[in-house]
């Protein structure tokens, strides 16, 4: 299978790329890790005339904490993430999602930032980042701006970028003590996108009580979900069994799935009952110093 | 389209090409290079037939286009074997009858040698974690697991 031509720019500065953004309009295509454009141009779902790879940028590779966040830089790979030392100790639920996003040599080439502007919903990222509260920061001639996660997805394939932007690096809060969090995802092979999948993020208090919870879903609706109800259901409550039974049935009410060849969508409501408990057990664990 | 200039490094060798933007990189090593020992199976990001090393990083050919290449080192499997001797990765696939139909097995190589790098004691885990993007048709893992422990034992012993 062989993409359409294209016109190809490998640009050595963020603000060259941004410039060549702004001068080709919007048909240019940002190439970073590739794994899902390539892909769809070989088999011409996407057919964009401009490509604009920006894997020559220096200083966009990086993973770090500073300011109360970690952050994410634009060529960050899934791969370095899965061996951070810093993500495995901190934020687990980023490190649970990354080593299950499609297979290691994939993860090699892709990147972090890649798997959000993508804007697909069966994409793990989206509702990992989306039950952590994440920053995405944009460039553009206008200079740099910071989207909320939540106005972040707009609509399949679809994200709040314009396209003279560039995703240039996500930042998520460092999590206060005592939180902990989990992603669960049900695929039916390795690699393979997720018949439904759980990102689960909380806070307790002292007495066991939670303080913040954050829950997203991956691929049972047009856009990423965020479960919102489930939030505010956990907020203030001790998270006993029966709170867990509860969230995990009002998660299965939310989502929005439809029948396709991974399952029906009655199937897939009822995964996603099951991964948010266990899910939320795993978080609650972890939360109190377990594993 | 305007074709562009790449210079890369593939097994040691250097090589200056001018390519179009649209060529994938298994392309470009099998019918520019000639280097057919990586094979294109599934064409779709699936099975991991083309893997190559690129910079030391076990990648999909089929994936990248041979305009990002451009600056950078590739191995493919042609350039496991050293001064007429198999690389200890070949060596265990022999041994230990690591491949049938033997497909999969440029991939496998090229899999086993950047995981084998960086980590030359894996637990059998370790090993089937890091083949889950190499699909055997012949369903040939369980040898395929053992070859690469026969080469990371031969890696510990100072093989290669």
């Amino acid at each position: 299978m062989i993409p359409r031509g294209f016109e190809y720019f490998a640009p050595r500065a963020l603000n060259e790329a941004v410039s060549l953004l702004q001068q080709l309009g919007p048909d240019a295509k940002i190439l970073s890790g590739g794994q899902s454009l390539i892909p769809m141009m070989k088999l011409r779902l996407a057919s964009p005339p401009y490509i604009v790879d920006i894997n020559r940028i220096p200083d966009l590779n990086y993973v770090s904490e500073a300011n109360g966040s970690l952050r994410i830089g634009a060529l960050v790979r899934e791969s370095d993430l899965e061996i951070s030392p810093l993500v495995g100790s901190g934020y687990r639920l980023l490190a649970d999602t990354t080593k299950v996003i499609a297979d290691p040599l994939v993860r090699n080439q892709a990147t972090v930032c890649g798997n959000l502007a993508h804007g697909d919903p069966a994409n793990d990222h989206p509702a990992t980042m989306l039950a952590l509260e994440a920053t995405i920061v944009a460039i553009s001639p206008r200079g740099e701006r910071e989207i909320s996660i939540r106005d972040f997805f707009t609509g399949l394939f679809s994200t709040a970028l314009q396209p003279d932007e560039i995703l240039k690096e996500i930042r998520v809060p460092t999590p206060p003590p005592r939180s902990g969090g989990a992603y669960l995802k049900m695929e039916r092979k390795v690699g393979d996108y997720a018949t439904a999948g759980v990102a689960v993020q909380i806070t307790l208090d002292e007495a066991g009580v939670c303080q913040r919870a954050g829950v997203g879903l991956t691929n049972v609706s047009f856009i990423p979900l965020k479960a919102a109800k489930v939030e505010d259901f956990l907020k203030g409550k001790p998270l006993d069994a029966a709170a867990i039974k509860q969230a995990s049935e009002i998660a299965a009410a939310e989502s929005q799935p439809m029948d396709d060849i991974r399952g029906s969508a009655d199937y897939k409501r009822d995964l996603v009952r099951v991964l948010t408990a266990r899910a939320l057990k795993q978080a609650i664990d972890r939360a109190k110093g377990g594993a | 389209m305007a074709k562009i200039e790449i210079n890369v490094r593939v097994n040691g060798v250097e090589h200056r090409a001018e390519v179009e933007p649209r060529l994938l990189l298994v392309h470009f090593l099998r019918e520019s290079l000639r280097l057919t020992g990586t094979h294109i199976g599934c064409d779709t990001s699936h099975c991991g037939a083309c893997t190559v090393v690129i910079d030391g990083r076990a990648v999909k050919s089929c994936t990248m286009f041979a305009a990002q290449v451009d600056g950078r080192e590739i191995l493919t499997v042609e350039g496991l074997e050293r001064d007429g001797k198999l690389h200890p990765l070949q060596e265990g696939f022999f041994q230990e009858h690591g491949l049938q139909c033997g497909y999969c097995t440029p991939g496998m190589l090229m899999t086993g040698y950047a995981f084998l790098n960086g980590n030359t004691a894996p637990t059998e885990d370790e090993i089937r974690h890091a083949i889950s993007g190499n699909l055997c048709r012949c369903t040939g893992y369980v040898n395929i697991v053992k070859a690469y422990q026969y080469a990371a034992a031969r890696l510990r012993e100072g093989g290669v």
